[in-house]
């Protein structure tokens, strides 16, 4: 046995070389999960050529829990609440993607009021996500703070009427199989007008902080750039999609709700890139803000929920229904099988930011590790959701 | 847009071999599917992308759904000669029907705004190694989402590009989503490298109860600690 003991100096080392910039050498970094602009618990393993990607893949799973395991052992009802926690910035549309779905189910319909009640949450939150976008994404690109508290005091504003009505600011549980649960008092409705009326305000001032700002344009356009062909294979929905101008908006398409109602245009981009994604949001608040306007202009007192429907015992008929709607961040859907249980058999949701990074690799691929940050903003992802 | 059965029709005349089944959906949704065969769907998938007519250019959803062993009942009236007399009686005839996990593909076409065109593909069975053909090829939104499927239900799909775990961790053994699944009694464990480099340690010692008298201390007693 003999024993050798190695100095230091006896191993063999490469030899250091400052000047070489790793040409064709990929250098393996892991972005995430705590990095502070993933927007929750999202790793990328990047491929670097120097500061140039080359490679990207997403890793998910950091907040798994089986959403839809835990919706097949509950009651058709008891995972309305619990569709809050998917995309926690926008309860009030992920209640009405299965409310919607479990209509369709069960064959429910919804009465006058509680439709109108709807379409003004749902806008609503798609003004307070939009804007709370916009406010992460000038964070990201290094616009510390300041922006992102003009959108949060309008968030606020908005959070503080879900408050008043449901309950609770960001979990609101608010809607129920044919209706909802709690009626909006005109007070509620006079104080809703208030804030949908100074909302432009708001929009045209941010819209002068950001649009012409150099060190925007120059971080945002020609970045991430996203083709219509490829943006439709990948079921690419929502602004992102429409942002390589294509016209497709569930709203108009299925005209769920009472949509068919309102005049209300669909924003388009024309190059698909950074830039336009985040023009698409300023541009559909100002389309929210006009279906809001009519919204509570013709709304009338009525009742706010189907009498008809069973709420103990609640057993829809055998058979399978696959609702959606229009999300702030994209397709919405839910898709159920009803067994002729209390239990669905099935529970599926179709998570519009899970599918909207089908595409990352493909946006980031050539930019650098700087733009990955910008680019994973503009897609507007929830890890809620994401990872149910 | 067309019927189902008009697409059938159409699909089968276009793909010679192909088999299409359509599954009536009784509830009040009105949601029926197309069940299409395992070996000609990629060629059934490319000719509902690419028709004039249909371009089912955008698949939404795709998932998957685990059906167990069930018995379908079937009564039917039969014609009997009971006490030399023709009667007819009511027959119950129960039919076994293996299970088997299902692959449903929501389509929908963005070029002429109509859908949802649904279909399905079945497994064979419920077993560890079932497989399908992928439709990833033809809709890349069915990346992510088929390797959802695999992760939780375990079906494989022959031609995916890329076919990993994407929800569960990459030693995760089990499906959960599978209606048979059984909770583990430690969720918390998983192996890491720390776990070889225990066992290996282990290895490396021998015990040395004489020397070191671990084995004779006990507590309370205090006559090792005399002697």
């Amino acid at each position: 046995m003999s024993a050798t003991v190695e100095t230091l100096e006896a191993i063999e080392r490469p030899p250091v070389t400052m000047g070489s910039r790793l040409e064709g050498e990929l250098l393996e970094v892991s972005m995430g999960p705590q990095h502070p602009s993933t927007h929750g618990v999202f790793r990328m393993n990047v491929a670097l050529e120097g500061e140039i990607v080359r490679k990207l893949k997403p890793v998910f799973g950091y907040l798994h829990r089986n959403h839809e395991k835990i919706g097949e052992n509950t009651s058709y009802l008891g995972s309305m609440p619990y569709t809050d926690r998917l995309d926690y910035f926008c309860s009030m549309t992920n209640n009405w993607a299965y409310a919607l779905s479990v209509e369709k189910l069960a064959g429910i319909e919804v009465p006058e009021r509680a439709q109108y009640l709807r379409i003004i949450l749902a806008e609503l939150t798609r003004l307070q996500n939009h804007a709370s976008l916009l406010g992460f994404l000038l964070n990201d690109m290094g616009a510390w703070g300041t922006p992102l508290m003009y959108a949060f005091r309008e968030r606020e504003k908005i959070l503080d009427l879900f408050e008043s009505l449901s309950g609770s600011r960001m979990m609101c549980d608010y809607m129920r199989f044919g209706g909802c649960r709690v009626d909006a008092d005109d007070a509620w409705l006079a104080r809703a007008r208030q804030i949908v009326d100074r909302f432009p305000k708001f929009l045209d001032e941010f819209e002068e902080l950001i649009l012409g700002n150099e060190i925007v344009i120059g971080r945002t356009q020609n970045v991430g750039k996203l083709s219509a062909d490829l943006a439709i294979s990948a079921g690419i929905t929502g602004p992102m999609l429409r942002a390589c101008g294509v016209n497709y908006d569930v709203r108009k398409v299925d005209g769920y709700g009472f949509y068919p109602r309102f005049k209300f245009r669909i924003p388009l981009g024309e190059h698909g890139d950074t830039y336009d994604r985040l023009m698409m949001r300023a541009l559909e608040m100002r389309e929210s803000v006009e279906i809001l306007k009519q919204a509570l202009a013709q709304i009338q007192p009525g009742p706010i929920v189907n009498p008809k429907v069973k709420i103990r015992a609640f057993r829809p008929p055998v058979g399978e229904a696959y609702g959606r709607i229009e999300a702030p961040k994209g397709e919405l859907g839910f898709y159920l099988i009803s067994d002729g249980g209390p239990n669905p058999y099935r529970y599926r949701v179709r998570p519009p930011s899970f599918i909207n990074l089908t595409v990352l690799e493909d946006l980031c691929l050539g930019h650098t590790v700087a733009d990955v940050m910008v680019i994973l903003g503009s897609v507007d992802i929830v890890m809620g959701e994401v990872d149910r | 847009m067309e019927s189902l059965e008009q697409i059938k029709g159409r699909a089968e005349t276009a793909i010679p071999g192909a088999k299409i089944d359509i599954v009536p959906n009784p509830g009040p949704a009105n949601q029926p599917s197309l069940l299409i065969d395992n070996e000609h769907a990629p060629a059934i998938a490319k000719f509902l992308r690419d028709d004039a007519a249909l371009r089912l250019d955008f698949c939404s959803n795709v998932t998957g759904v685990d059906w167990f062993d069930r018995v379908a009942k079937k009564t039917v009236k039969v014609k009997k000669v009971v006490d030399g007399e023709e009667k007819e009686v009511n027959q119950t005839t129960e039919e076994k029907i293996p299970g088997y996990l299902e692959a449903v593909y929501h389509l929908y076409s963005i070029t002429h705004k109509h859908g949802a065109v649904i279909i399905r593909m079945r497994t064979e069975d419920r077993a560890a190694g079932a497989r399908l053909p992928s439709l990833t090829p033809i809709w890349r939104s069915a990346e992510f989402q088929e390797r959802e499927i695999y992760d939780l239900y375990g079906i494989r799909f022959d031609g995916h590009p890329d076919l990993r775990r994407i929800l569960m961790w990459d030693e995760f053994e089990d499906h959960p989503m599978r209606k048979d699944y059984v909770q583990p009694d430690d969720f918390e464990w998983e192996p890491t490298p720390h776990d070889d480099v225990l066992a290996r340690a282990k290895q490396h010692y021998t015990p040395r109860p004489e020397l070191d008298g671990a084995e004779k201390i006990t507590a309370g007693s205090g006559d090792t600690l005399k002697r």
